[in-house]
């Protein structure tokens, strides 16, 4: 194998895949390693078999379950805003040639004791049981005044300044109850928690539009989700960095990391078939798991990943999002629930995953914290739930001393916006440009079209 | 000839190539696809995949959607989704080099593992102008290919002896009504659609 190499990429996750696709596109020389035998790291999507094997070691399958080939169970649930960067990203590098997607049937918040949908359109916001009369009226001018808005047209500011007031500022401008200031902050700008009101609105505006925006694109819901699951996302970035000449290799330990006196990368060192590499590049791009003692964690996500029969929504919908706010569950983090079915071949019929996660708050078991979504879900057994705990990890550095560029951990948000800013982010430290996507021209060649 | 039939008949298919690297798995795309060898090929950049139609009667085209591996297979690095849904599968070995043979074979096995059940795979032994040379015997290799019901062929991407013949096959082996049955299923999101929204009737 070769020596020498513009940028070494640890780990087979999203954030790296995508850095590693980009800059190969771009004509870098790139190496891509991984020390398990499949894609993915933290955002795999796992089979029964290695479900089982990750979560309930030395237990045996459940039968009735079905073939373990036909799940595939993402490890971080997620899902793509229909407008939003990731699909940006996807449509440039063409990387939608290689990833189906389907939309999800529904996002819910859940109130007064069920899951209600989220209205987005004037029409919805109207005609939606979750709001009384006169809120309806005041919801349609503020979800107005968000469509119309414009930058340079100081008229369709309505006075408000969105650099210097509050969301919590532009809510009371329309006379918002807190009930709606719940769901617009929670599950349209689908903020975990209620710190965003004191911020300046800007954040909150733009995440409205994203919402409504993804909302127009396709109807139904904001969400698209691909077909087999998250685990096809950095496979499909992978093949697009391997097809512009990087080299990848699975199953691959790093045996040490080498540095020079000052701390600076040089290369690592690997073991390829009983040999000893040293690989040389003067930047690396890693997930944290890579370098434990270059990041820190300040919280901890809970996750829960359910098999179950039913899903608890009344209009046929086979794949959902249901977000309970912190209000409604007396917490100060927001329970999400993902769930996805056999229409999106992540399960066999009959079947559905269902994931829950949040951030996790004070010392009560993490079942307890999620009560409330089982509850809703109609779980009482855990037979057939697999729990882990994660540390948010981020790096403690930038990268700019020692060349090691560490992405972040996936967080607890519902939607990969987070991932896509990390990977901005990441390759503008790298290459000290700020990303800009143009669309690839097609490499196909078609003989007889 | 019933009316049926002489309705014209469309079918795509994605169609994967396996092998060892440097046993010619581009090199017989190319000859299919463009006609043309080069003996100091590099890897192709840049192409997501080649596509080629074969008439396969009067009525019926097929096309195949040929995906390259991207020499993800080096470090035995390929992702599973590269023979997810793939409806025929081309394993390549060298007549000239033994071990590419056994490659193949634990190619197949992964292939029988994880592939769909209907999968039309063919077993191509390459550089058969390399006749002088040759290491492994053809008896041997067809002998393999009967027993776990595979198409075999001996080609050279090189004089194109015998590649048009493997994607012919296949194509005559493919479920083709099936195919085209499943086209009428729902179809998923287009990313590639510009959004037909424009942003002020976001909302509203």
């Amino acid at each position: 194998m070769d020596e020498e190499y513009d940028v070494i990429v640890l780990g087979t996750g999203l954030t790296e895949c995508v850095l590693s696709g980009l800059l190969s596109v771009e004509g870098k020389k790139v190496l891509h390693i991984d020390r398990q035998d499949y894609y993915g790291g933290e955002s795999a999507s796992l089979n029964l078999q290695q479900l089982y094997e990750k979560f309930k070691p030395g237990k045996e399958v459940d039968a009735s379950l079905g073939r373990s080939r036909d799940y595939c169970v993402d490890l971080i649930p997620k899902f793509l805003m229909a407008n939003g960067e990731l699909t940006n990203i996807l449509v440039h590098t063409n990387v939608t040639r290689y990833v189906e997607f389907k939309q999800i049937d529904g996002s819910f918040v859940f109130r007064y004791g069920k899951p209600s949908k989220v209205p987005a359109t004037e029409y919805e916001a109207v005609t939606s049981s979750l709001i009384g009369l006169f809120e309806k009226r005041r919801l349609k001018n503020f979800l107005q005044w968000v469509a119309n808005y414009k930058e340079d047209d100081v008229a369709t500011h309505k006075g408000l300044k969105l650099d210097i007031d509050t969301t919590d500022a532009v809510y009371n401008k329309f006379g918002l109850e807190e009930g709606t200031k719940n769901f617009i902050g929670h599950a349209m700008a689908l903020y975990d928690n209620d710190e965003y009101l004191q911020q300046p609105a800007r954040e909150a505006v733009e995440r409205v539009v994203l919402y409504c925006q993804s909302v127009a694109r396709y109807g139904k819901s904001p969400y698209l989700y691909p077909l087999y699951g998250l685990g096809e996302l950095p496979q499909g970035f992978s093949r697009l960095s391997a097809i512009y000449g990087g080299t990848f290799m699975l199953s691959t330990k790093v045996e040490q990391v080498l540095y020079d006196e000052a701390g600076v990368f040089q290369g690592v060192k690997l073991s390829l078939d009983g040999e000893e590499h040293v690989v040389k590049a003067p930047q690396v791009i890693a997930d944290p798991t890579y370098f434990p003692e270059k990041v820190s964690s300040s919280e901890k996500v809970i996750r829960t990943i359910s098999i179950v029969d039913q899903l608890p929504l009344k209009n046929g919908e086979t794949s959902a999002q249901i977000i309970l706010t912190g209000k409604e569950t007396g917490r100060k983090n927001d329970i999400y629930i993902a769930l996805i079915g056999s229409e999106h071949k992540v399960a066999p019929q009959g079947k559905n995953i269902a994931i829950v996660s949040s951030i996790i708050e004070g010392d009560k078991p993490p079942h307890i914290q999620l009560e409330s979504a089982f509850k809703l879900l109609g779980i009482k057994a855990f037979d057939r739930t697999f729990m882990g705990l994660s540390d948010l990890f981020a790096p403690i550095e930038d990268g700019s001393k020692d060349n090691v560029y560490i992405s972040k951990s996936y967080d607890a948000t519902s939607h990969f916006e987070s991932v896509t800013e990390d990977v901005k982010d990441i390759y503008f430290r790298v290459t000290g440009k700020p990303l800009k996507l143009t669309k690839l021209e097609e490499g196909e060649f078609n003989a007889q079209a | 000839m019933s009316a049926t039939q002489q309705e014209p008949r469309f079918a795509q298919f994605k169609l994967v190539l396996l092998g060892e690297s440097a046993v010619g798995k581009s090199s017989i795309v190319h000859r299919f696809v463009k006609d043309s060898f080069d003996d100091f090929r590099e890897s192709t950049i840049g192409a997501a995949f080649l596509t080629q139609t074969i008439q396969l009667d009067e009525n019926t085209t097929i096309k195949f959607e040929i995906w390259d591996t991207a020499g993800q297979e080096r470090y035995k690095s390929l992702a599973p989704m590269y023979y997810r849904n793939a409806n025929a599968a081309v394993v390549v070995y060298d007549i000239t080099q033994e071990a590419s043979l056994e490659r193949a074979k634990s190619w197949i096995k992964e292939l029988q593992r994880q592939a769909n059940q209907d999968l039309v795979i063919a077993l191509a032994g390459n550089k058969l102008d390399l006749e002088s040379e040759r290491k492994v015997a053809k008896e041997a290799a067809q002998a393999y290919a009967t027993e776990e019901g595979l198409l075999f062929f001996e080609v050279s991407a090189k004089t194109g002896q015998g590649v048009k013949e493997i994607f012919q096959s296949i194509a005559e082996k493919l479920p083709l009504e099936s195919q085209i049955k499943s086209k009428s299923q729902p179809k998923s999101v287009n990313l590639q659609r510009p959004s037909t929204n424009n942003q002020s009737s976001c909302c509203s």
